[in-house]
């Protein structure tokens, strides 16, 4: 008994470095700001408009992953089909590389005078320097994330259900609809806001595919070196208070 | 209710590998308004046979005729058939009456309809109370019946039961077989009920099937079948349990006294009347000397067979009535056993099913 004891209290020693050095940081910047600071950072045009860049590119970017990514992970926890492992590993290579590489990697790939790049421009998607660039290169990065979690949600959901539903008179998609769906629900939702705001936290990649429109990120690289660190600071909390809303929203999804 | 029509369902040369279950050339057929069990020990295959005939699977041969009509392709929701999963499946996202009336909201009923037909039939059902509850907060003996009703609500043509019973606790389970027997009069359905407890098989089949790796050995009524297993494998798991025909003569409270013609028992059941009995070769202690202890029943008798059955040793008594006791082999020899010897069987009042 006495031992276990202990035992926690060395782990909780050790632990509360962690949590010091991860806490610091979040908590340090809202002594360098206040309030006023941040809501004046809310009316400069030019923070204004990244933010709604960002925003908007990263809504595009997760509503893409929600649009072609769920009935992938529903085809990934429901069917078994040769390759399938390689395939979802090769999913996640975007999150195992550089974010600088992955910007690169998509450029090659979809800039206008590549193949693929030629169709999408016939369609109106051209990626340099543009806001669809930003919405490719958040997808290419934050996708896999999505993925996962939608797969992880779907195979969570008893297959009998599905059955049951059938037998009942649904056919395949309405048992998707009635059951499959509501029952994964909570995964594909937290799934999607893990996405979002990993897409929003995007920086290298924008930084090789479109620095240009401005998205939020890059504009705080480029306050702090033209400015300096004070210049930073309120935007910086700015979109702090907004990743800790982030969490706080999984959390309560998850607790219900 | 025997027709001389041609059978409800028919089976023909049925074969299908899944994973580590088989069935190999079923033939079976089963008569409208009939009680079929198919019975057999875990890892038989009973469950892919129900859903070969749900439609969940395909065969890799075979056919499946429903109500004469070829179904063995037909997706499950063209085929009208009832499935009650082993854990009920009710979908924890709906209400009690959403779950029950599930399968006429799907087909596009109005909704006053949908309430209209879910509460009659839950009426019937003896359910009605359950209808506004969450189903997370029902016991396992209402998920039972409202998965019952949810199935039965698109009147199948055939009901399928797998192992309906054996998630609940004994008494509930004795509860669950009654109710099943109840709504059978007023609802008057086709089912087939997969199990593994020779109780349930003789309770309420009509006739029964044994199954065994995937293949149907023997099929008649249950009695027939366990009284005269055509082989040993047969018998190893229908036969010799231990299944008396007796008679309630007298009853204290929950207690009653039955008569097994000469030998008489305690057993916990309410029933009156001409009674099946069975006790579980595992719930009865081999004792040496009659020593005073808990269990109501100790009989006397004679070991007349010692049969090796590993992993366990079967004994044949003498106790009036030819009893089936099995034991470990430690048990055997620490007790120093050997045919001929005197010993006293003993068991619980609450050890035996009756029906």
């Amino acid at each position: 008994m006495r031992r276990v004891e202990n035992l926690f209290l060395t782990f909780s020693i050790l632990g509360s470095v962690i949590v010091f050095a991860l806490l610091a940081p979040i908590t340090i910047i809202f002594f360098m700001t206040n309030p006023i600071q941040i809501g004046e950072a809310l009316m400069d045009l030019e923070i204004l408009n990244a933010l709604l860049t960002t925003f908007t590119a990263a809504a595009m970017a997760t509503l893409s992953a929600l649009i072609f990514g769920t009935p992938l992970a529903y085809v990934l926890a429901r069917r078994d089909f040769a390759f399938k492992n390689l395939l979802e590993s090769l999913m996640n290579v975007p999150l195992a590389i550089p974010h600088s590489v992955a910007g690169i990697l998509v450029l090659l790939a979809y800039h206008s005078r590549s193949s693929i790049g030629e169709i999408l421009s016939k369609i109106g998607i051209v990626i340099e320097d543009s806001f669809w660039g930003i919405v490719v290169a958040m997808l290419f990065v934050s996708a896999p994330i999505f993925i996962s979690s939608t797969r992880s949600g779907f195979s969570m959901v008893d297959e009998t259900f599905e059955h049951v539903a059938r037998t009942l008179g649904a056919g395949h998609f309405k048992v998707f609809f009635t059951i499959t769906l509501p029952l994964a629900f909570r995964s594909i939702l937290s799934g999607a806001i893990v996405t979002w705001a990993r897409a929003v936290s995007e920086v290298g990649a924008l930084l090789i595919v479109a620095p240009y429109p401005k998205s939020i990120a890059l504009l705080v690289i480029e306050r702090f070196e033209a400015f300096g660190l004070p210049a930073a600071i309120p935007i910086t909390a700015l979109l702090l208070l907004i990743g800790i809303i982030v969490v706080l929203t999984l959390n309560y999804i998850s607790m219900r | 209710m025997r027709t001389v029509s041609n059978p409800l369902l028919v089976l023909k040369s049925l074969s299908k590998s899944w994973r580590e279950f088989q069935i190999k050339d079923v033939n079976l057929e089963v008569r409208k308004g009939e009680y079929f069990v198919v019975m057999g020990p875990t890892g038989a295959g009973k469950t892919l046979l129900l859903q070969l005939i749900a439609g969940i699977h395909y065969p890799d041969s075979g056919k499946i005729i429903l109500d004469d009509v070829d179904v063995t392709y037909l997706p499950p929701e063209k085929r009208s058939i009832g499935y009650v999963p082993q854990n009920y499946a009710l979908f924890p996202h709906m209400f009690v009456k959403d779950n029950i009336g599930y399968g006429l909201r799907i087909r596009g009923y109005p909704k006053d309809k949908v309430e209209e037909e879910t509460r009659e039939l839950s009426t019937k059902l003896g359910i009605n109370h359950l209808l506004e509850r969450r189903v997370s907060t029902l016991s396992g003996g209402e998920q039972q019946r409202v998965a019952l009703a949810r199935a039965l609500i698109i009147k199948p043509k055939i009901l399928l039961l797998d192992e309906p019973l054996s998630a609940l606790d004994p008494e509930t389970g004795e509860e669950i077989r009654e109710y099943i027997k109840e709504i059978r009069k007023i609802l008057k359905f086709t089912a087939i009920h997969v199990t593994h407890d020779f109780v349930e098989a003789v309770d309420l089949g009509d006739r029964m099937a044994v199954m065994f790796n995937g293949e149907i050995l023997q099929v008649g009524e249950p009695i027939e079948i366990i009284n005269n297993p055509r082989n040993e494998l047969i018998a190893s798991f229908t036969g010799a349990k231990n299944l008396f025909k007796g008679k309630v003569i007298a009853r204290r409270g929950e207690l009653a006294e039955i008569d097994l013609g000469g030998v008489r028992i305690y057993a916990a059941t309410r029933k009156l009347g001409e009674v099946m009995v069975a006790i579980r070769p595992e719930n009865i202690i081999i004792l040496l000397e009659k020593a005073r202890i808990s269990a109501r029943n100790v009989l006397e008798g004679v070991i007349e067979d010692i049969l090796e059955k590993p992993p366990y040793v079967s004994l044949k008594v003498d106790a009036g009535l030819p009893f089936t006791i099995y034991l470990t082999r430690n048990a055997l020899e620490d007790l120093n056993l050997r045919v001929g010897r005197r010993v006293y069987l003993a068991f619980k009042a609450s050890a035996i099913s009756v029906f």
